[in-house]
């Protein structure tokens, strides 16, 4: 048996959006100290909704194929739209993933979290979905992993 | 596709040679050895005379040679056998933080019932120091137990010199060789060694079957307890096709063993050679003069290592990591931890274990797949040579 599904290999092997945008509106770096994986995003925002994201990821198979997801999720979404994103649609998105590999996917979720603040804060922007939200805090604890 | 099997130390395929001698011990040769009637004596002939195969290969007399069921048995047979039979001599233990873990683990288990371990660190040639050694010891310490190849980085032990110290102290030496076996010279009788666990499937022989060589004359108690095999050692109706399997194995292994330590280690050298040429920002674990002849641990740096290992997995190639992310408990290869590798470069690393069925075609094609499959996640990776960690 195959230990990922063939969507999580499909974005794994082929990842969509690989890159850095050159002059992004939002750049966010992330990563889990439960095993040092580490995404980066970058976006490009018009008009409040996500026109472009890429990202670069140093982790496993699920971890890429997380990221992968994660942009094709929120390019063409609003912000508000996007910080809505958990780590449980990234993975439901995917068909499932290995239980013990469901935190790879947090660190998509965050690293957009991550993006988007760092948009708001260089334009003066607030978002109800940043509520609480600290780009610094390194917590991949269980309670942050949801299904 | 070209399927390419690189993970010789997790286990090997059983040889046709062991094959064809275990098969009549299925079906017409199926006699209980403990039964005295013609077909049980036949099987216990076959049983003594695999026991020889098997202390030939070592040096030792058939009667120090007690099968069990493979490598982590010989383990806890060692561990606990001593734990119980000195426990009134004392209550230390002394082995290294780069053992199997079915010796961490059994060690683990004692400490939780009142014995004292010391876990010796290892050189950045993978070595543990014998000045360590000798000053951990205590008039407490009952057991040394040091393995002869670890099974990740292939580093090969200073045998010898730790048998030489346990005996100058009285205290009795067991070494883990499932990894040493049929890949470096090994004489328990020269080399001072006590107690020695051995595995089959790692020699070409099937899994699930092993051996506990016991010096004559150690003391130590049983592991398992029932009937009166294996001269009261071991108890269990003998697995007779899997003991005449490793028997065969190991008669094999003597006889082809010049020829397979010069046919892993040129291909096991070519390997490194080419990787470090084709790419870049790879390092090599371990001592390259003290090692199991086979064995290519490397670091490939802004990578990890399951990512790397599905993707030669769909090329057909078949390798090991010691990354967190592809162990079940998220938890980086120890070995790599006591060699003081940081840890995102231990997500990077993979192990390549050549045995005697690689080609030098076989070399050639996972270099290749190797060199653009790196390429590739360096491309996906947030880290690089440029930005460094
Ligand atoms: C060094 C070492 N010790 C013990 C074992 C366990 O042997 P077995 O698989 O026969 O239980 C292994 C196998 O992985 C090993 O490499
Ligand atoms: S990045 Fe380590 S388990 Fe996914």
């Amino acid at each position: 048996m195959a230990l990922y599904n063939d969507k999580v290999m499909d974005h794994f092997m082929n990842p969509r959006n690989v890159g850095e945008i050159e002059n992004p509106d939002g750049s966010g770096t992330y990563g889990s100290p439960v095993c040092g994986d580490m995404m980066m995003i970058t976006i490009k925002v018009d008009n409040d909704v996500i026109t472009d994201a890429k990202f670069k990821t140093f982790g496993c198979g699920s971890a890429i194929a997380s990221s992968s997801m994660a942009t094709e999720m929120i390019i063409g979404k609003t912000i508000d739209e996007a910080l809505a994103i958990t780590n449980k649609d990234i993975v439901d998105e995917l068909g499932g993933l290995p239980a013990i590999k469901l935190h790879c996917s947090v660190l998509a979720d965050h690293a957009i979290k991550c993006a988007i603040y760092d948009y708001a804060q260089k334009n003066g922007k607030t978002y109800a979905g940043l509520e609480g939200f600290d780009p610094n805090a390194d917590d991949d604890d269980e309670e942050a992993i949801e299904q | 596709m070209r399927q390419v099997y690189l993970d010789y130390s997790a286990t090997t395929p059983v040889k046709k040679e062991v094959l064809d001698a275990m098969l009549p011990y299925f079906t017409e040769h199926f006699g209980n050895p403990s039964s005295i009637y013609g077909i049980g004596l036949e099987s216990k002939d076959a049983i003594t005379n695999a026991r020889t195969q098997v202390a030939k290969l070592i040096n030792a007399d058939p009667a120090e040679v007690f099968f069990d069921a493979g490598g982590t048995e010989s383990d806890n047979w060692a561990v606990f056998g001593i734990a119980d039979a000195l426990k009134d001599k004392g209550n230390h233990i002394i082995t290294t933080k780069i053992e199997h873990h079915a010796m961490l683990h059994s060690c683990e288990f004692l400490e939780k019932h009142g014995y004292d371990v010391t876990y010796l660190g290892i050189g950045p040639d993978g070595r543990i120091k014998l000045d360590e050694l000798e000053a951990a010891i205590t008039d407490k310490t009952i057991l040394i137990s040091v393995m002869m190849v670890n099974n990740e980085i292939g580093t090969i032990q200073p045998i010898k010199e730790i048998g030489a110290i346990a005996k100058k102290h009285g205290i009795v030496f067991h070494t883990d060789a499932v990894q040493a076996l049929g890949n470096v010279p090994i004489d328990v009788k020269d080399m001072g060694i006590d107690l020695m666990s051995m595995s089959s499937h790692k020699i070409y022989g099937p899994k699930g079957i092993g051996a506990l060589y016991i010096r004559r004359g150690v003391k130590i108690s049983n592991y398992l307890h029932g009937g009166a095999q294996e001269n009261k050692r071991r108890a269990g109706t003998e697995n007779l096709p899997g003991i005449i399997g490793f028997g065969k194995a190991a008669e094999l292994a003597g006889e082809n063993f010049a020829e397979h330590v010069k046919h892993c280690s040129e291909l096991r050298n070519y390997l490194i050679d080419e990787v470090l040429k084709r790419i870049p920002n790879v390092k090599v674990n371990g001592s390259m003069e003290y090692r199991h002849p086979g064995n290519a641990n490397l670091t490939f740096e802004y990578i990890e290592g399951e990512a790397m290992l599905l993707m030669l997995d769909a090329k057909g190639i078949s390798v090991s990591t010691g990354s967190a992310c592809s162990s079940t408990s998220l938890v980086p290869s120890h070995v790599l931890s006591a060699l003081g590798i940081p840890v995102e470069q231990i997500h990077g690393t993979l192990r390549f274990t050549i045995g005697d069925f690689t080609t030098k075609e076989d070399i050639d094609y996972v270099v290749e797949c190797l060199s653009e499959i790196v390429g590739t996640l360096r491309g996906v990776s947030s880290v690089n040579s440029k930005k460094g960690w």
